[in-house]
């Protein structure tokens, strides 16, 4: 047992001990539990939605991008697109919620387009992207803790102890416990970060500009955007994806659900980013690394951090690295399973028992959760290259959700429901078969000047899920009355599908 | 005033848009293209509060 693990315990402890405290003095109905009762004001919302930013990504993905490629990584991790989406699209999102009772992502949907099936669909292709999401932050948490408890922990055992924790006070507690946790996390990631990111350019290379200098000269073009690749036109392309896509996962309008008013939404969207500024000390850990830990390949790029902290710092602030590393990986990971157990319970244990009263419900979805652990566990020991791809894919398929959202939230909705469901089936296929088989716009299209080559093959998609959406909506658009009927049609498809 | 608060909001997400791809000069230590993007997203942060402060939807839900 040393310093570090001590240290990485008494947080795992203190974490396990606010999440179940969170539910004090609350009736768990499963408003309360899903979304919090729709109660958190502006420091709560601002922690569960700002702090999905700082997830595993901000230790191991954002500092070994920058130490792997350098530039094109280190600007994608900054989306000022993010916050201009959540400024319009999420206080209409939350007002239809409300006002609707909709308690969870593929409820919106379904509610919106009177069509369970519909819900059924959008948790189907929900969970297939957010499971995935959820084992790479688990990995994340495996090498962690593994790294800086210098061995003694093993990954697995890291990561079956992590979940066991999250299990226990996210069925007991849901959301409140989530947004408890989330404070503690967001106080201490932002605390290490910060102080590693300034300590090590002064220390090892007098300053900043010093450090940027150097790497300059010792790798030519490691600093700017390349000619093709990661140029301009990926970045460009690939930064409006991304914010199209983020918002649409279930654990991203799980928190949107929960906040109090639009009003500390819109606060929030302008808040948020000067917390993303912040990633730019993980991005300086990792650029730091690049002359002092020269010789790490491949997946170990990820673990430049760690290697810089181990090198520069005692044992126990090493274990209070890791301690932050790990809630890094944990609550966003109580976040998602919170909502993933709301859609499986809400939107495919309903529409197969549609006489399930709020209260059974309520059960199901805590129940669940141990369950959706265990599956996870599963999946993170035995899913090999499968779950990567899937996780690759998982931007690009929740980003196929977005044309029917938006649409819907016009004031005449221009999409009918066999619109959504063409849409997103055709963009879902496409994007299966694009990443599967390596397809890109410089593939299919050699001819074409680079800077379309490099764009995005998910926006591209976007577009074509866009078209189709329209498309099919123009075809099979009928007066109104029929629409309803064609509506009970769907929903009776669905039960069978079930 | 429907119309301020679009052009405010939206001028940080074109902005940030316009990458300005060079090393030179450093800015805060920072290479140019780095420094660019951050100060980007500090302006989006500004234009946003802006935006929300003279966003007519505040004080109808009051």
């Amino acid at each position: 047992m040393n310093a570090a693990l001590l240290v990485i315990l008494f947080f795992l402890g203190l974490c396990m001990w606010l999440g179940l405290q969170a539910r004090k003095g609350k009736n768990m109905s499963l408003e309360q539990w899903a979304v919090g009762g729709r109660g958190f004001g502006g420091v709560l919302i601002f922690f569960l939605i700002a702090g999905e930013m700082f997830t595993t990504y901000t230790f191991l993905g954002a500092s070994g991008g920058a130490y792997r490629s350098g530039i094109p990584p280190a600007l994608y991790a900054f989306n000022c697109f993010y916050f201009v989406i959540a400024y319009w699209l999420l206080p209409p999102i939350w007002k239809y919620a409300k006002k609707n009772n909709v308690i969870s992502q593929s409820d919106f949907y379904d509610k919106k387009y009177n069509s369970p099936a519909l819900g059924v669909l959008v948790a189907v292709i929900s969970v297939i992207s957010i499971i995935p999401y959820l084992i790479m932050q688990l990995k994340g948490l495996g090498i962690i803790v593994s790294e800086t408890s210098y061995g003694t922990i093993s990954p697995n055992m890291a990561i079956v102890v992590g979940v066991i924790a999250i299990t226990i006070y996210v069925t007991a507690s849901g959301m409140h416990g989530v947004a408890w946790t989330a404070i503690i996390k967001d106080i201490m990631i932002l605390a290490v970060v910060v102080f590693m990111g300034i300590y090590f350019p002064l220390h090892y290379y007098g300053g900043l500009q010093p450090m940027f200098e150097a790497i300059d000269t010792a790798k030519q073009g490691f600093l700017i955007f390349p000619e093709q690749g990661l140029s301009i036109s990926w970045f460009i392309s690939a930064t409006v994806m991304t914010a199209l896509a983020f918002y649409m996962f279930p654990h991203m309008l799980a928190g949107v659900f929960s906040a109090k008013s639009p009003k500390s939404l819109r606060w929030n969207a302008g808040i948020m980013p000067i917390y993303q500024v912040i990633i730019i000390f993980s991005l300086f850990i990792g650029f730091s690394a690049i002359l002092q830990v020269p010789n790490l390949q491949g997946p170990d790029a990820d673990l430049a951090l760690f290697k810089m902290a181990k090198m520069s710092f005692d044992p126990w602030f090493v274990g209070v690295i890791g301690a932050s590393g790990a809630m890094a990986a944990l609550i966003p990971s109580s976040l998602v399973l919170t909502a993933t157990a709301t859609i499986l319970s809400k939107n495919i244990y309903k529409v197969w028992k549609p006489n399930t009263t709020d209260d059974q419900l309520a059960r199901v979805s805590r129940m669940l959760v141990p369950v959706i652990a265990l599956v996870t566990l599963y999946f993170t020991f035995n899913g090999g290259e499968s779950i990567f791809t899937l996780y690759l894919m998982a931007y690009s398929f929740m980003a196929q959700l977005f044309p029917a959202l938006f649409f819907s939230l016009w004031k005449k909705n221009p999409v009918t429901v066999q619109g959504a469901f063409a849409g997103m089936i055709v963009g879902i296929l496409i994007v299966i078969y694009s990443t599967t088989s390596g397809t890109t716009i410089a593939t299919l299209f050699p001819s074409l000047p680079q800077v379309i080559k490099d764009l995005d093959v998910g926006l591209a998609v976007l577009l074509i899920n866009i078209a189709v959406t329209l498309g099919v909506s123009a075809a099979t658009r009928k007066p109104a009355i029929k629409v309803e009927e064609e509506n009970r049609e769907v929903t009776e498809l669905g039960k069978l599908v079930k | 005033m429907k119309k301020i608060i679009y052009v405010t909001s939206v001028i940080p997400a074109l902005g940030s848009l316009f990458v300005i791809n060079r090393v030179e000069p450093y800015v805060l230590g920072m290479p140019f293209v780095l420094f660019w993007a951050i100060m980007w997203v500090c302006l989006t942060s500004m234009f946003l509060l802006i935006t929300n402060k003279l966003d007519p939807a505040n004080k109808e839900e009051e």
